[in-house]
């Protein structure tokens, strides 16, 4: 670690204090009363810090994290080295730097949750919609489809998806998650819709003449937001942890290219003699997926209808 | 109030015929038949209402007009008619009957709290019937919005016309709700009880506007309301419902001169009259039946004083004589019998 590397980190930690530090400020003093239901919690603070930490260590990869993250530095002398001052969260097997690999891992892991969350999100609030409103033979025909796809073990679909590739791009991954993870946000937004398109203001607006996509997209959906985005913050987690799983598997993210996932695969198999290798991206994972419960809580608190004053 | 188009010459401008919305129950144990066989017309320029105790059809109706009953588990049957200038608005392709509401037949419902979208404004709501039938821009459809607005009452409508729903009073939202109905004029508009969630005062008001929008905009208005204080005050004809049908109709004022049909009768009996001695308010006796299990024959028949054996069969729409008088009972042809109370 160079003094260089020591302060990117330290003004990566300060930034995201302070980007906590105004937001909640801003809350507290401005007068929109969901945010600071948002910022009720002590929880939710630590959540938005840690994963706004992790975000700009994210973007910031090549200024904190000292070394390349595939160099292998010294395979024969540097390899499984305890964390020290030069290595802050030692090396590996292959005498590659765990901290750098855990910073670029973050572009790879946190990329791969966000766009294959937002994949999800996408598909699963439109079959969902789609279901919840038109009803008659499609409503069955989606929910049927959902059944199956919660059914079916999904590690088990995107091994049979991931068979067909060779080492699969990272944009077919992305997909092959995203496209694997939509049905319980399916059912929730269906759910949601079935009861808001029985309200009086979605009748109103077919009465003035919209059609199917106008209601949905404007009537429906925009009063469906708060489980959708909570659904959404959840869901970043869970994509995390499914490619995490991938990758332990050999299947996600190909080698050498760190992930988080396949870090936790290079190192288990010196678990005992260098707990390091596998402990740091696994705390990696979990504060990730913490931080995210956390805010999730925050956001249901503050987009809860319930409590909005009408 | 405009003078009533009697005799009501020219073409009718909205025709009913026949027109049965049956709904499919829980479980498909039974079909309720809301709205059975109900026909009437509605000319250019008029107000006609539409009266009857809750539970008689008449949202159904308004509904079906527009084909927005939710189907499942309502289904208007084949064989009904909904012709507005010469279309039939059921048979309709989809594109073409969207293109009828809100621009040529509007509506207006009966609970302005919840007939508002929470998360647009007012102005954006008021906007979009006109950005989807005059495919204006977004700023010229504000600009109609904001003249709506200022149409309907509502003073300081460049404010206003920011502001969320629930911003409004329940008054207010009326009014929006009317400048969304008409912002691209149309020639009918059905108003669904309008007022009924508003207390009186303002109720007025709301009538009041309704009555000047029609004058200034020609438009034909069928009203449908509960209350006969109401329809007395603003409709030109009345059509009275009962269990899905319609009993009675007429004239407004010959409606309350000489109501025909013991329904009517009991309707305007039960209503408290300032000028007469204090008495017990009448009431007619039971309850609308099911619409799973209408009564066979007249369906009026079990709550009637007058029934007789004759009542076992189900008159048409007899004409009294008086011009645009139906009523759907024998006392047309057995006056006398109006004497025997059972």
């Amino acid at each position: 670690m160079t003094p260089g590397t020591w302060l990117a980190l330290i003004i990566a930690l300060v930034l995201a204090g302070e980007i906590v530090r105004a937001l909640r400020h801003r809350a507290l003093k401005g007068g929109r009363d969901r945010w600071r239901r948002f910022f009720k919690h002590r929880t939710t603070s630590w959540g938005v810090g840690i994963l706004s930490f992790l975000v700009i260590v994210a973007l910031a990869a090549p200024l904190v994290a000292p070394f390349p993250p595939n160099d292998q530095l010294g395979i024969v002398q540097l390899k499984n080295q305890p964390p020290s001052w030069t290595f802050i969260l030692g090396t590996d097997v292959l005498s590659r730097d765990v901290w750098s690999r855990v910073v670029w891992g973050a572009r790879v892991s946190l990329g791969i949750g966000t766009l294959g969350a937002l994949v999800a999100i996408a598909l699963g609030t439109l079959v969902g919609a789609l279901a919840g409103y038109y009803r008659r033979w499609i409503d069955p025909a989606l929910m049927r489809t959902v059944d199956v796809g919660l059914a079916l073990p999904r590690i088990f679909i995107l091994l049979m998806v991931v068979a067909l590739w060779d080492g699969l791009p990272f944009v077919a991954l992305v997909l092959a998650i995203g496209l694997t993870s939509w049905f319980g946000t399916s059912r929730l937004v269906r759910a949601e819709v079935l009861s808001l398109r029985e309200r009086d203001f979605v009748v109103a607006a077919r009465a003035l003449g919209a059609d199917g996509a106008r209601v949905i997209f404007r009537h429906v959906l925009p009063n469906a937001a708060a489980p959708i985005i909570v659904s959404a913050a959840l869901s970043v987690g869970n994509v995390l942890l499914l490619e995490a799983a991938l990758s332990f598997l050999g299947i996600g993210v190909a080698p050498p290219d760190p992930s988080w996932g396949n870090m936790i695969a290079d190192g288990a198999s010196t678990i005992y003699s260098a707990p390091w290798t596998t402990l740091f991206p696994g705390l990696a994972i979990a504060l990730v997926v913490m931080s995210l419960n956390a805010i999730a809580d925050g956001l249901r608190e503050a987009l809860d209808p319930r409590e909005e004053p009408s | 109030m405009s003078a009533p188009p009697s005799p009501l010459v020219g073409p009718a401008l909205l025709r009913v015929r026949n027109l049965k919305t049956y709904f499919v129950t829980e479980h498909g144990k039974g079909t309720a038949r809301a709205v059975d066989d109900v026909s009437f017309d509605l000319y250019p320029g008029e107000t006609l209402g539409i009266v009857g105790e809750s539970g008689c059809g008449k949202t159904v109706t308004s509904l079906s007009i527009l084909r927005l009953v939710p189907e499942p588990p309502g289904h208007i049957l084949p064989g009904s008619v909904i012709e507005f200038e010469g279309r039939n608005l059921l048979a309709l392709p989809a594109p073409e009957l969207r293109a009828v509401r809100g621009n040529q037949i509007a509506m207006i419902f009966q609970e302005p709290m919840t007939s508002l979208n929470p998360v647009f404004t007012v102005g954006d709501q008021i906007a979009e019937a006109a950005i989807i039938h005059q495919h204006l821009s977004r700023r010229a459809a504000r600009a109609r919005a904001i003249d709506m607005l200022r149409l309907v009452g509502i003073p300081d409508p460049d404010e206003r016309v920011d502001h969320y729903p629930h911003q409004l009073s329940g008054g207010m939202r009326q009014r929006v709700m009317i400048a969304m109905a008409l912002i691209c004029h149309p020639k009918v508009l059905i108003a669904d009880e309008p007022t009924t969630a508003l207390d009186v005062t303002i109720q007025a008001q709301i009538l009041e506007l309704l009555d000047r929008l029609q004058q200034e905009l020609g438009m034909a208005v069928l009203l449908i309301t509960h209350d006969l204080g109401v329809v007395a005050g603003h409709a030109d004809r009345v059509v009275v419902m009962y269990a899905g049908r319609v009993v009675e109709t007429a004239p407004t004022e010959r409606l309350f001169d000489q109501p025909t049909h013991p329904y009517t009768e009991g309707l305007l009996a039960a209503v408290p009259r300032i000028d007469a001695p204090r008495a017990r308010l009448h009431a007619i006796p039971g309850q609308v039946p099911a619409a799973t299990a209408w009564p066979s024959g007249c369906r009026f028949r079990p709550r009637c004083p007058y029934a007789w054996e004759k009542c076992q069969e189900e008159p048409g729409l007899l004409e009294t004589g008086s011009p645009g008088h139906t009523a759907r009972c024998w006392l047309v042809t057995e006056p006398e019998r109006r004497q025997v109370k059972r």
